[in-house]
């Protein structure tokens, strides 16, 4: 199937059989491995990406769902591959440990803070309930979304 | 240079992890990450459905194309061992199978979809055995699966009354301990179970390996580079110097990455080698819980005497552990235990003896924690039991008995320094609120209550008593051109945050800025044997050799400074050019005072301790039993914080495992085989679940730790989760929970058997 989309604001077009996850088209054939699978079967949050803006667990979606669509990966969080607000938030306040479910807390966070520029903690612990952290009980997370929120509205900064 | 002409810019500071740009961009590469080598196969093991049994055949389907198949089976393997402590455990079982997913076959074809049918086209012939799979028929021995009686490994700690001479020291301390314990006021009596955890560190355990005119490589996710190239030069029969081993970026370990993947680089390698191709074996999650190890399951008999004014006197404690089917580390583990099973307190008289089982359960092993949280959640259970009979407060309790400066713990270790036990429980009592919350009533509401609770535990950094002689771990720093240094050792960074906090004591040590260090990819061709990555050596053992050696370079170069002028960066780039090569290899050993006795388990069995009051808050819905934590509290002495952020992040990982352990994650099994090896069923807590956490650093440095007195404390965190949120909930409801874990069924269970609520 001739699959149409853009990912991380690149138009891709590529052959590929429906039923792929989309999680492996990013982590194969586009060679986006910043995107993680802890479980394969929607339950870590590990492999998230914004599909049209929404988080959605790439190992569940079939990459024929993807036609037409856009598709962002924490690759495309960075700024020029550099850190954004998020990113450094993480690295600088703790959220970030082995950091292999940073990049799905990411997205579920960057979600978020388009939606609500100012959450309150509780939002984002209800934003990140479906990304499984096993390294830092979640406080340090939580407090480097809080900062990013907060420096973003300062810095008046978007999201991608 | 002195201690007190170090300057502190980095040490004490909460900077950013080094490796953080990396992580939070995507970039930083995991080992399934790695771009496939050419000609890169897949491996898969078959493995045994049964828990104990004799093979009698490995049967290939005639009717599978098995010509792109690589298959590998025990007559393979050069030497067919596993090498940790003892060789009962093979690579592949060739003649039985000693628990449920032993590996017996393997394969490796380059069409995934290709290998998995090929895994199911493998018929394995068992003639089932029956199986000892749990501590008590273990123990029972009516059923021996090991040596005369399953008993596998044995210790005995004796001090005071106990310490007797005798030809046959375990029934005569047992005797002397029971006349101790007949002198007390008050005799307590208790047993404590806790059951298997799963690490489940969100990236899967992982290898890739391959062959070439230097050797064998394998680079995988690991904690330990060194124990991976032992097992991977016996198994195959190799020379040191033709294994290299590479850590790639690792998704946490907790323990799990420490002895097995020595397994999968075996697999991975042997396929590799037959195959003649580079092999890539990631385990799924349903292949990570069950293949790998856990935690070691439980159960601790104690009995205490105290005054009736609530001094404890008089400790005698047995722990079981459940070892699985192989030894694995699980002697180490033991000990761990029973040196910890005394918790903070002074007791004058002590008996505590530790045994570990076999079973036919897939081997327990290291897990954060490493034995400790086993007997600690025993401890503190029975002392808030002895607080109970004698109408105490637990935490009042527990203060009272506290170890302090010159009391000695039950190997006769005398603490010389560096307890900040009372500033602990101050701390986090205070914070808390727990004894206005304690003093009232528990706090219904609806058909919640709340209860707090609390626990004070301690955890030896570093090998315990003799090992850290013996170990010799070493490490490197290198001058590199442009002043910059460059730490080369196998202690490696799977999340606890190693890069960025040598990199601090390096900067401090040598005068440098934090970006001008690096940190060499733990390989083991080019890095020295620092030690294994575990027992909360990292920071205090590993770290006080790595200043050293900055140390070291640094003062060449500020000698060549001093001689001939110019910049850091010039004078080391003159000596460079001088010399080729500028480095110091610092070789780690103990402080002279630690004395050890092997033969007698007595002396001083950690140079040091961390230690911790935890103080859980929980609510408890009394019709569904289910138990929320609503609040935590940690105050923690560390010694001396090198970076406090991370350091909190540890801790409060820590807590939030030991939560996990203490309140939904349950291993199921049946017939030794596990039932809920998802994340679907396998229940790990998300933000959601997750309390909000309030840590408080607590610094009484110890004296030969690297920053100014740092201690390790990745451990400790795992201690006193568990017997805080028991205590809590014993607050809240009245209900007295001596088993993990406090699941909703156990709640009710303790409730039925009171009368309370009607079957
Ligand atoms: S890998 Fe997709 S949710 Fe776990
Ligand atoms: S940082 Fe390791 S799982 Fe979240």
């Amino acid at each position: 199937m001739k699959i149409e989309l853009t990912v991380n604001g690149v138009a891709r077009t590529l052959e590929l059989p429906p039923l792929l996850r989309l999680l492996d088209v990013l982590r194969g054939p586009l060679g986006l491995t910043g995107t993680k699978e802890g479980c394969g079967e929607g339950e870590c949050g590990t492999c998230a990406v914004l599909l049209d803006g929404e988080p959605v667990n790439a190992c569940l979606v079939p990459i024929g769902q993807c036609d037409g669509r856009a598709v962002v990966t924490v690759e495309g969080l960075a700024v020029d591959g550099a850190p954004g607000a998020l990113g450094r938030a993480m690295a600088e306040h703790g959220g970030a440990q082995c950091g292999i479910c940073t990049p799905g807390m990411m997205i579920s966070a960057e979600a978020l803070l388009v939606a609500r520029p100012a959450p309150s903690a509780g939002e984002v612990r209800h934003a990140l309930g479906g990304t499984l952290c096993r390294c830092t009980g979640y406080e340090r997370i939580v407090d480097s979304v809080l900062r990013a929120a907060a420096e973003r509205r300062g810095a008046g900064e978007v999201g991608p | 240079m002195s201690s007190s002409e170090v300057r502190r810019e980095h040490v004490g500071r909460s900077v950013g992890r080094v490796d953080g740009a990396a992580k939070v961009t995507g970039r930083a590469l995991y080992v399934d990450d790695l771009p496939a080598r050419p000609g890169e196969l897949h491996g898969a093991a078959v493995r045994s459905p049964v828990a104990r049994g004799l093979l009698r055949s490995i049967e290939l389907d005639p009717a599978f194309d098995w010509s792109d198949v690589t298959v590998v089976r025990a007559e393979d393997v050069p030497d067919n061992v596993v090498a940790l402590l003892v060789d009962d455990q093979p690579v592949l079982a060739r003649t039985r199978v000693n628990h449920a997913y032993e590996p017996v076959v393997l394969l490796a074809c380059a069409d995934r979809g290709k290998l998995e049918r090929a895994v199911a086209a493998v018929r394995l012939e068992l003639e089932p055995e029956p199986a000892v799979l749990e501590l008590e028929a273990a123990l029972a021995a009516e059923t021996v699966i090991s040596g005369p009686d399953n008993v596998q490994s044995r210790y005995l700690i004796t001090k005071g009354a106990a310490d007797v001479e005798a030809e046959d020291r375990v029934a005569a301390s047992r005797a002397a301990i029971e006349r101790a314990l007949a002198g007390c006021e008050v005799v307590v009596s208790g047993r404590y179970s806790c059951h298997h955890q799963e690490h489940l560190y969100l990236e899967p355990n992982g290898m890739v390996a391959w062959w070439d005119a230097d050797g064998l490589h394998a680079t995988g996710s690991i904690q330990c580079p060194y124990y991976v190239q032992k097992g991977l030069c016996r198994g195959l029969r190799l020379p040191a110097e033709r294994v290299h081993v590479t850590q790639a970026v690792t998704g946490g370990g907790f323990g799990g990455k420490e002895e097995y993947p020595t397994m999968l680089a075996l697999h991975a390698a042997l396929l590799a080698q037959k195959s003649g191709r580079p092999v890539r074996m990631v385990y799924g999650r349903r292949e990570d819980i069950e293949a790998t190890t856990k935690r070691h399951p439980a159960v601790c008999e104690v009995t205490t005497g105290c005054d009736r004014d609530g001094t404890l006197r008089v400790l005698s404690l047995r722990a079981l552990y459940d070892a699985g089917a192989y030894v694995t580390l699980t002697p180490v583990v033991l000990s761990r235990g029973v040196l910890h099973a005394g918790g903070v307190y002074a007791w004058r008289d002590a008996r505590i003896e530790g045994l570990s089982l076999a079973t036919n359960t897939p081997p327990s092993g290291a897990f954060r924690g490493f034995g400790a949280p086993q007997t600690l959640w025993a401890i503190e259970r029975h002392v808030d039991r002895v607080a109970r009979e004698l109408g105490r407060d637990p935490a009042e309790l527990k203060r009272q008995n506290l170890l302090r400066v010159g009391d000695s713990t039950p190997t006769g270790q005398v603490l010389r320094g560096s307890v900040g036990l009372a500033e602990c429980v101050t701390a986090a009592l205070e914070a808390s609120g727990y004894r206005d919350k304690r003093a009232a009533p528990p706090r219904v509401v609806g058909r919640k209550a709340r209860g707090i609770g609390c626990s004070v535990v301690l955890h030896g950094a570093g090998f315990t008593g003799s090992g850290e002689r013996r170990l010799q771990g070493k490490v490197a720093v290198d001058l590199r051109p442009g002043g910059r240094l460059c730490i080369r050792t196998a202690s490696t960074d799977i999340g606890q945050g190693t890069e960025t906090v040598f990199a601090q004591i390096v900067a401090d040590a040598a005068g440098v800025g934090l970006a001008d260090v690096d940190f060499a990819t733990p390989c083991t061709t080019h890095v020295p044997d620092s030690g294994p990555t575990v027992a909360s050596r990292t920071v205090m053992v590993v770290g006080s050799i790595v200043e050293r050696a900055a140390q070291k370079v640094a003062a060449r170069v500020r000698a060549e400074q001093a001689a001939a002028g110019g910049s850091f960066a010039a004078a080391g780039d003159r000596l460079l050019a001088r010399e080729g090569a500028v480095s110091a290899l610092e070789q780690y050993e103990p402080p002279g005072w630690v004395a050890w006795d092997d033969a007698r388990y007595k002396g001083d069995a950690y140079p040091a301790f961390a230690f911790a009051c935890d103080v859980a808050e929980v609510e408890v819905d009394l019709d569904t039993f289910e138990v929320r934590v609503v609040g935590f509290w940690c105050a923690a002495d560390v010694g001396r914080a090198v970076n406090p952020v991370m350091c909190k992040g540890q801790l409060e990982g820590g807590a939030l495992q030991a939560i996990g352990w203490a309140l939904t994650e349950e291993v199921v099994w049946r017939d030794g085989r596990i039932l809920n090896p998802r994340l679907t069923n396998y229940i790990v807590p998300t933000a959601l679940d997750a309390p909000p956490f309030e840590t408080f650093l607590v610094e009484a440095p110890f004296e030969h730790g690297p920053g100014g007195g740092a201690k390790g404390i990745g451990e400790l965190p795992m201690d006193g989760g568990a017997p805080a949120v028991a205590a809590a909930i014993e607050h809240a409801t009245g209900l007295v929970l001596d088993g993990l874990p406090l699941t909703p069924e156990r709640l009710l269970a303790a409730s039925l058997a009171r009368g309370e609520v009607k079957p």
